[in-house]
């Protein structure tokens, strides 16, 4: 059991994402991350979906994927060169003359920016991969994190390799 | 100008429909308008669900695709099991449904369901059309997806402002482009030469052949593959037909309620070929003890049923005419196998299905009479449960197409309906559905149907007065006791009589050959009421979750 990080390539129409997250549902595999948007190919989305599961049961969901008419190709990005990134925000309570140096300090080891400052709380904004977040959030979670919101994994693979529809 | 209930009716008759069954409602008014004057032929059922049901049953029985149409809201929800039931059989239907004006989408407008999501997880694709522009296309599309592939039922949703406005003519597309969806038709030549190596390399070799050989018409080419290379075949539920019951290779049925034979064939085989098949857990019983000496070779059209419940060494996707076919023409020299065929004969010999001869009216007895009677030249429908099992095991089926049956969703109340549309398919044959008194009256009042338009389906019900899978169930694993599954007895003869339509109630062994004759020569629909042996049970059997050669109700091995 490992997440495994799909992308699929999809018609930009309505009703695909529920198409997609009802089979995940209705055949019981988890979403643990779900990210989408328009991508290079005119009238396509893409969608990248990590998943936990072992590769018996990855391989049957991207088979029942492939099997949806609207969807055009499936990839697991999973076992190759890739760089996968996710945004969070996180809105952390820091009090002017309290700790805010100090979140301004992990806030600059991790290269998150700061992008909202207000009297009682900064608002951090930081990209990295899942791990990367989850260590940023463990560690602000001592000065008080009021919201804590992640945009879900994007992948794409390294070098000339592609995950497109082939016309 | 037309409208978009105009270019649906011409669409679908673009598409060869000759019949839909169908049910009318307020936002299908405008479509049901242009069907009055249209040569379509139109049946009008009693429920919705009978619908589906019929265009499911002329689907199987024809190869075509069925239709079936319904208003919105609850129209479009009683289709719902009919779909389901199609989509667990890979049966083509296009489902029409009715939808609420595209401005009152959303609202909770009267009528209102969303049908295209409840429909989602049971159908192989759908669609909510939102132009009358797009009307023709979709139809296109909707046939094209249900009829090609591994098929299955595509449900259209149309709203009434979509049939009402009228559009210039649209061109139809000639071919239908879907980027997302290409079917594999031919198998990978190095799998299949694979395939023959180990099948001729095999001792023991048994094929297990499936819905996917009728679904493809590829009975004859199976055969020939079977004859030539000397492997016997067992079939499963879906698959009957495939094979004549009576080919000296044929070991009928496996599985829960399958032949001894078959199943130990299975439990034995040092090869499995599996052809147009799922593994269904009511097939395999405990899955690692399902064949467990064999190498397994499977082909199958839709890639996710290799090695979704049993791992397969040779996994061949394509359409399983294709590949039999290449694999006929790949083959070098034919196969023997006497010592494995010797063994198989064996067991069929001390190993047979048993049909009790003690003086009393038992269900298996009845239809051994309807298969000496019709001969394997008609179309036998079934509903769900003992009578289902009986059916299968003892009718004997010579031709593909003419068994159905719901065989993945197990939905009571098919068989009626189903027999309706099955009619239509097959006019030149006897149509007869066999029946349980429970399952008959899940969608009796179709006989409102078959009467009124005089479709000559034989109802034979195997009446016990109990439903009664579920009481061998009770019987067998909850101590005898009947909870909830008695029921009243029911005259169905004056049913029927109420309906105008004939009936004879039979209470012997006697009574059975001269009223199935009567039935047969009826020209309309007919009831036959047999009294049966109430608590008759269904014999061989496999205990859920047990391996299939550990049967109950078999011979002394």
């Amino acid at each position: 059991m490992k997440p495994h990080t799909l992308s699929i390539l999809v018609e930009n129409k309505a009703g695909v994402l529920s198409r997609v997250t009802g089979l995940f549902s209705r055949r019981g595999f988890n979403i643990e991350s779900l990210a989408v948007g328009p991508c290079e190919e005119p009238g396509m989305s893409r969608i990248t979906i990590v998943v936990i599961g072992d590769d018996a049961q990855v391989e049957q969901v991207m088979k029942q994927l492939n099997k949806l008419i609207d969807i055009i190709k499936v990839s697991d990005l999973t076992g190759n060169e890739r760089v996968e990134r996710e945004l969070a925000l996180i809105k952390v309570t820091a009090e002017i003359g309290t700790s805010r140096a100090e979140i301004m300090q992990i806030a600059s080891i991790f290269r998150a920016s700061i992008v909202d400052v207000g009297a009682k709380t900064l608002i951090l904004q930081v990209i990295g991969d899942s791990d990367k977040i989850d260590a940023l959030e463990k560690l602000l979670r001592q000065y008080g994190i009021k919201e804590f919101v992640r945009t879900g994994t994007v992948g794409i693979l390294r070098g000339s390799k592609t995950v497109t529809s082939g016309k | 100008m037309k409208t978009g209930a105009k270019i649906l009716v011409e669409s679908l008759q673009r598409e060869g429909t000759e019949i839909i069954f169908g049910y009318p409602g307020g936002v299908v008014l405008p479509i049901y308008d242009e069907l009055y004057d249209s040569s379509l032929r139109h049946i009008l059922v009693r429920h919705e669900q009978a619908a589906a049901h019929a265009a499911d049953g002329y689907a199987r029985a024809s190869g075509r695709v069925g239709v079936c149409l319904a208003t919105s809201g609850p129209g479009a929800c009683n289709l719902v099991t009919g779909i389901a039931t199609a989509y667990m059989d890979s049966v083509p239907i296009v489902a029409l449904t009715g939808q609420v004006p595209t401005n009152l989408l959303g609202n909770d407008a009267f009528q209102e369901s969303d049908i295209t999501g409840i429909t989602m997880p049971v159908t192989k694709h759908n669609y909510l059309v939102k132009k009358a522009e797009d009307v023709s296309r979709v139809i296109k599309e909707a046939f094209y997806i249900a009829g090609t592939g591994r098929p299955g039922p595509v449900l259209v949703d149309i709203p009434k402002d979509v049939s009402t406005t009228s559009v210039k003519d649209v061109p139809v597309p000639e071919k239908v482009q879907l980027r997302g969806y290409n079917p594999t038709y031919s198998g990978h030549k190095r799998q299949i030469e694979k395939a023959l190596q180990l099948i001729m390399a095999a001792e023991r070799p048994v094929i297990y052949a499936g819905g996917g050989v009728i679904l493809s018409n590829a009975s004859a080419e199976l055969i020939r593959i079977a004859t030539e290379l000397g492997i016997p075949v067992t079939t499963t539920l879906m698959g009957l037909g495939c094979i004549p019951c009576d080919h000296p290779l044929n070991l009928g049925m496996l599985g829960m309620h399958g032949t001894e034979y078959a199943n130990f064939a299975i439990t034995e085989c040092d090869v499995l070929f599996a052809i147009g098949v799922r593994f269904d857990d009511r097939v395999t019983g405990k899955t690692e003890t399902f064949a467990p000496h064999a190498k397994i070779i499977h082909i199958d059209i839709d890639p996710a049923e290799i090695g979704k419940n049993k791992r397969v060494d040779v996994p061949i996707v394509g359409d399983t005419k294709t590949v039999l076919t290449d694999m006929l023409t790949c083959m070098k020299k034919k196969g023997v196998h006497d010592a494995w065929i010797k063994k198989i004969k064996h067991w069929k010999q001390h190993h047979p299905l048993k049909c009790p001869d003690d003086g009393c009216l038992h269900p298996q007895y009845i239809i051994r009479q309807m298969s000496e009677l019709l001969k394997g030249d008609a179309v036998i429908v079934s509903e769900v449960g003992q009578n289902q099992m009986w059916a299968a095991q003892h009718f004997c089926f010579r031709h593909p197409r003419t068994w159905i049956t719901s065989g993945g969703l197990g939905t009571m109340g098919y068989g009626l309906p189903a027999a309706m549309g099955a009619h239509f398919a097959r006019p030149d044959v006897p149509v007869f559905d066999v029946a349980g008194d429970g399952s008959i009256q899940m969608n009796i009042q179709e006989f409102g149907t078959i009467a009124q338009y005089n479709i000559p389906v034989k109802v034979a019900i195997l009446n016990n007065r109990y439903l009664g899978m579920v009481r061998q169930w009770q019987e067998l694993f909850y101590d005898r006791r009947y909870s909830y599954t008695e029921l009243p007895s029911v005259e169905f003869v004056k049913i029927a009589n109420a309906y105008g339509i004939e009936g004879i109630k039979v209470e012997s062994p006697d009574e059975v050959m001269p009223a199935l004759k009567a039935a047969v020569e009826c020209d309309g629909p007919f009831v036959l009421d047999f009294r049966v042996e109430r608590e008759e049970n269904v014999f061989p059997m496999v205990p859920a979750g047990a391996a299939i050669n550990e049967m109950i109700g078999g011979h002394p091995r």
